[in-house]
């Protein structure tokens, strides 16, 4: 319990920002129409692909002659970065659709 | 940290809420996406040169290399695959964004180990990346048609109890052996198949919500990330895919009539299971709003109208007029399908709509407007239930087997407007309320018109 408390104190501003966060994006994506779902998720999708982020922060942080770090970190930044450029690029052409027709 | 990168991860932060809130609406979604890609970009390309550590050459050639490699072969796929294969494209790099936090977790264990806090966030980010890399990539499988769906027995028991003992191994490596690799490698080992058993055995057309809330786990996966470097960026962003990713699962489960229960532990998952319960006992039928059925019929480029006998007892023909204006004036083809038997008399229709100045060469009999159904976008059903039943065509027990009706069922897409479930004037069911193509849009023929004109006026 005395750690659980102390974990809450020293990590106040984070649940801060996680808990409003929730609430923006429960905010954004409710009265969507059911038309946008797939777009919506696809563009979602993309947005994940932020975990890049982290890859690369491994990458920079490895040392040269840490191979195993190296080779996980390259596949882990190849991965990222197909689920970004792959994420918008898809939800790009999804919304093609909505372009009007005349 | 970077005063710089800080400022600009806060940008792409701000872009990603904004792209989100433009994704929501049909006029603003391309620029929405657009506005998240350029946002995530900036976030890259900071990441990369805008930061405190000494870093040997040839790490960036290493980073450039990959990222070379990631986009071309990213864009690749997204550019070739045919419009039909989106959703399974979707899933595809979803689970590549899982495989990328997993990997994180994995090279990150150890370096970290005096801290149970970060212990805990990349074990964490170990279970959740790879369930949801194995469970993305067995949804595009499946998708695909390269994989069936497989029920053990008791797998819903199965999976629980994995799910518990996965959590439990976690905690144990938390607290009593935070070094072990040979321990980390099981949880990976036992995560991956604990993602493939999650998808297996979930029916093919609830793919797309299986895929949304695999979608939200990858976003909290990297949010998880994020907390173990501090990182805003990926903490925030990874948070509203989360909670956007798991509100949108809902949403698409109520489309569907369905419970994320439902879908999960699979009453009927299957598509043949869906099909053998339509029938005479009824079986899913797909509700619908004015909002959405007015972005369906704005954006469609040939509308057929149905009227039957509800249309006349709610009086709504000058609100079908106004509907039917509206949308010629947006550039859509919008005709009438008259059935002869469509209301309580023939030519009830004829009357009625001509009451309120429709013009007479917009409405097309029967035999006319038959041919024509293959090629519209939309039909708008209002108050007509048996003219347009296709057991008259394929039900020889039924009482209107025979009777030639309105084939809308080979239209892209029907709305039915009807007050309730209520069978028709004949008393019998109706298989097209069944139809995958088929929404309903319950309401009194005049509310629920005046609604869409007062949407289609929005937009």
């Amino acid at each position: 319990m005395n750690e659980l408390v102390e974990f809450v104190s020293n990590n106040l501003q984070l649940l801060y920002i996680l808990i409003l966060a929730i609430f923006i994006g429960v905010e954004l994506i409710k009265n969507v129409p059911s038309v946008l779902h797939t777009p919506l998720m696809s563009g979602a999708n993309a947005l994940s692909g932020v975990v890049i982020v982290g890859a690369l922060l491994v990458m920079l942080q490895a040392k040269p002659d840490d191979y195993l770090s190296l080779g996980l970190g390259f596949v882990a930044v190849v991965l990222g970065i197909l689920n970004v450029v792959g994420g918008f690029v898809v939800t790009d052409r999804m919304l093609q659709m909505f372009k009007k027709k005349k | 940290m970077n005063i710089t990168l800080s400022i600009i991860y806060l940008f792409t932060t701000i872009a990603f809420v904004i792209g989100l809130k433009m994704l929501g609406h049909p006029q603003t979604a391309k620029k929405g996406n657009l506005i998240s890609g350029v946002g995530m970009g900036l976030a890259i390309v900071a990441t990369i040169f805008l930061h405190d550590f000494e870093v040997p050459t040839i790490n960036y050639i290493l980073i450039g290399t990959a990222l070379l490699v990631g986009t071309v072969i990213g864009y690749l796929i997204a550019i070739k695959v045919a419009m039909t294969k989106m959703p399974e494209l979707v899933s595809l790099f979803n689970g590549f964004g899982g495989g990328s936090a997993l990997l994180i977790g994995l090279i990150e264990f150890g370096n970290y180990s005096e801290d149970a806090t970060q212990t805990s966030t990349i074990i964490a980010a170990i279970i959740i990346g790879s369930l949801t890399f194995t469970g993305s990539l067995i949804a595009w499988a499946k998708l695909n048609g390269s994989m069936k769906d497989i029920r053990l027995p008791k797998y819903n028991l199965i999976n629980n109890l994995f799910v518990l003992g996965l959590i439990a191994f976690g905690a144990y490596i938390v607290m009593y052996d935070s070094t072990s690799l040979m321990l980390i490698y099981l949880l990976l080992a036992a995560s991956l198949v604990y993602g493939i058993l999650f998808v297996i055995p979930i029916g093919g057309a609830d793919m797309p919500v299986v895929i949304s809330l695999l979608n939200s786990l990858t976003g909290i996966a990297a949010a998880i990330t994020g907390v173990l470097y501090g990182n805003m960026v990926m903490m925030v962003g990874g948070i509203l895919v989360g909670s956007a990713g798991l509100i949108l699962t809902f949403i698409m489960c109520k489309a569907m009539n369905r419970s994320l229960s439902n879908v999960i532990f699979g009453a009927f998952g299957g598509g043949d299971v869906a099909i053998a319960a339509v029938g005479k006992t009824g079986g899913t039928i797909k509700k619908t709003t004015a909002s959405d059925s007015a972005i369906m019929l704005n954006y469609a480029s040939k509308v057929v109208i149905v009227p039957g006998y509800g249309l006349a007892v709610a009086q709504a023909q000058h609100v079908i007029h106004e509907l039917e204006e509206l949308l010629t004036k947006k550039g859509v083809d919008v005709t009438y399908a008259i059935h002869p038997v469509a209301g309580r008399m023939p030519g009830h229709m004829n009357v009625l709509l001509a009451e309120s100045n429709v013009s007479y060469d917009k409405l097309i009999e029967m035999d006319n407007i038959n041919p024509q159904f293959p090629n519209t976008d939309v039909v708008l059903v209002v108050g007509a239930n048996d003219v347009v039943n296709p057991a008259a065509h394929n039900d020889p027990s039924s009482p209107i087997y025979g009777m030639p009706i309105l084939d809308v069922e080979n239209a892209k897409h029907i709305i039915v407007n009807k007050r309730s479930m209520n069978a028709g004037y004949a008393g019998i069911e109706n298989e097209l309320f069944f139809n995958q193509k088929t929404s309903m849009l319950f309401g009194d023929a005049k509310s629920a018109l005046t609604e869409l004109v007062n949407e289609l006026k929005n937009m």
